[in-house]
């Protein structure tokens, strides 16, 4: 087990998400950022979809009832052991009783840690993904208690360590496809869809990401259809929203970009106030 | 009628298909027969189908490589056999108390389109709605075939928290709140049935074709069903649907 000793609002437990009930309105969820979920997974030689906690902005505090094997990937928000540092995009062995914990903000906004195995939470519609409504919890708090595997004895020790795409954290273009509304813009709109610096406002979350610029919208309202982790919204006042993993499965605003999936992993990485630009992917 | 629907690449790995932007039964019963085909002709290959007004969306499970190459084998398998795929549809009958006590907005939503409670909850009650469509939250429906006289803006500000239960009007539409939300339709009353039990291996009971009445029941009865409900005993009324 796994004691939380402290934690703030954004720490959550994910995997790949709950796919094929997108029919039924239940959202697909899932880590906000993939690429660096995944790499944790593949260090600790994991199954794809094993369940890794996720936490925004650093600020948690873990007590390892269990000896452990680890890999921290994603931001850097100086993560310590026993207030020691501890490397990230590494596999690490933890004593029993250790204490993992964060501190200052190096990069990127969003922390993954993995268990070998994986977290062995509730499984709810095929998916261990926290979601308000479906799973008992909907964030992980204080004191409560993560189950791993009790066997986390490491046979074939790597010291792979992996050195990640510094552009996964620093990089401003976001790649987008143009969405199914695109066409509909007009000329001037399409131009300023594409080349605002846009700011994202303190209004981001794993639900959707909106953004500070507006853009004049005279678009006719659309009948409620299905959107994509990864939509951009444009809403009646002209305020864009990237809808992200926590996503509703349809909705009603005109569908002007989608982003590709490793762009919505590199936005996941950033944070209120961030500057990003959108940029057309050419289809080979 | 073929010629009518429009394909559009929606990202890396998802196709949209739209019918005519109208709000129909027809339209629903075309979507849902192109999306039975689909399940039955690529099941392996498809991730989920998202079904809106007017549109199906098929997202794949891996990235679409050719998307004139899909679409045309996605034509092809709409062509065949169009007319020979019978969907079995199921009319729910659904208690509501439409009571003062959970119907919070009707004194005010009578004042505003000037007809009486009475009439509102008859109205309200007689029509069968079709359900388009499950989204917004887990087991939401959208149902089509709201009476035009209870056509009535949404609240200005939504409530930041509507119980689970609330059935309500807004726009040209109802709906039941199949948790508690927040939102901003106007509250008319309350049911006992669960629209959205994670316990269950099916946890919402209607899908998109499906139809749906509102049998008006008093408090007392209320009480009576939500207990049964709690403790999984109310079975929901049904029977085939004739539409």
């Amino acid at each position: 087990m796994i004691k939380v000793l402290a934690s703030n609002f954004g720490a959550t437990i994910q995997d790949l998400g709950r796919t094929g009930f997108g029919s039924i309105g239940v959202p697909t969820s899932g880590t906000m950022d993939r690429y660096s979920s995944q790499l944790a997974n593949l260090l600790l030689n994991n199954d794809k979809n094993a369940a890794v906690l996720e936490i925004t902005f650093g600020g948690c505090k873990l007590l390892f009832e269990t000896e452990c094997t680890i890999c921290i990937t994603g931001a850097d928000f100086s993560a310590k052991v026993d207030d020691k540092s501890i490397a990230l995009n590494t596999v690490q062995h933890l004593k029993k009783n250790a204490i993992l914990s964060f501190g200052k903000r190096i990069y990127g906004t969003r922390t993954y840690i993995a268990v070998k195995k994986g977290f062995q939470t509730e499984i709810i519609l095929g998916s261990r993904s926290l979601y308000k409504g479906i799973t008992s919890e909907n964030v992980i708090r204080r004191g409560m208690y993560l189950p791993v595997h009790s066997n986390q004895l490491v046979v074939n020790r790597t010291f792979t360590s992996v050195k990640v795409n510094p552009l996964h954290f620093n990089s401003e273009i976001i790649e987008c496809h143009k969405g199914p509304e695109f066409e509909f813009l007009s000329e001037t709109q399409k131009k300023a869809l594409l080349s605002t610096y846009f700011t994202i406002s303190s209004n981001n979350n794993r639900m959707g990401y909106q953004l500070e610029e507006l853009i004049k919208n005279d678009l006719a309202s659309m009948l409620t259809s299905a959107v994509l982790q990864g939509t951009i919204q444009l809403t009646p006042s002209g305020k864009l929203i990237v809808l992200m993993r926590d996503c509703q499965v349809t909705g009603g605003y005109p569908r002007v970009l989608q982003l590709t999936e490793n762009a919505i992993n590199r936005l996941a990485q950033k944070t209120t106030g961030s500057n990003i630009q959108f940029v057309i992917k050419i289809k080979k | 009628m073929l010629d009518q629907l429009t394909y559009k690449s929606f990202g890396d790995r998802a196709i949209l298909i739209e019918w005519p932007a109208e709000i129909n039964n027809k339209t629903v019963k075309e979507i849902l027969q192109f999306k039975e085909k689909v399940i039955q002709y690529k099941k392996d290959f498809v991730e989920d189908c998202i079904i809106g007004y007017h549109s199906l969306t098929i997202l794949y499970i891996d990235d679409v490589i050719d998307f004139k190459t899909e679409v045309g084998s996605l034509k092809s398998i709409h062509l065949e056999a169009s007319a020979t795929l019978e969907l079995e549809t199921t009319l729910w009958k659904i208690p509501v108390c439409y009571d003062v006590t959970f119907g919070i907005d009707l004194e005010e939503i009578s004042k505003t389109l000037k007809i009486s409670k009475e009439e509102i909850i008859q109205l309200h009650s007689e029509t069968i709605y079709t359900i388009f469509f499950i989204g917004f939250l887990p087991g939401f429906l959208y149902l089509g075939g709201l009476d035009n006289r209870l056509i009535i803006q949404r609240k200005p500000s939504p409530r930041l928290s509507v119980p689970k239960g609330s059935v309500a009007i807004g726009g040209s539409q109802t709906g039941v709140y199949p948790m508690d939300s927040a939102g901003g339709w106007n509250i008319i009353g309350k049911t006992p049935i669960s629209f959205f039990d994670i316990e269950k291996i099916n946890p919402c009971f209607a899908k998109p074709g499906d139809q749906i009445q509102f049998v008006p029941i008093s408090l007392d009865e209320f009480k009576k069903v939500e207990m049964q409900v709690n403790i999984r005993l109310y079975k929901t009324l049904n029977s085939p649907s004739n539409d």
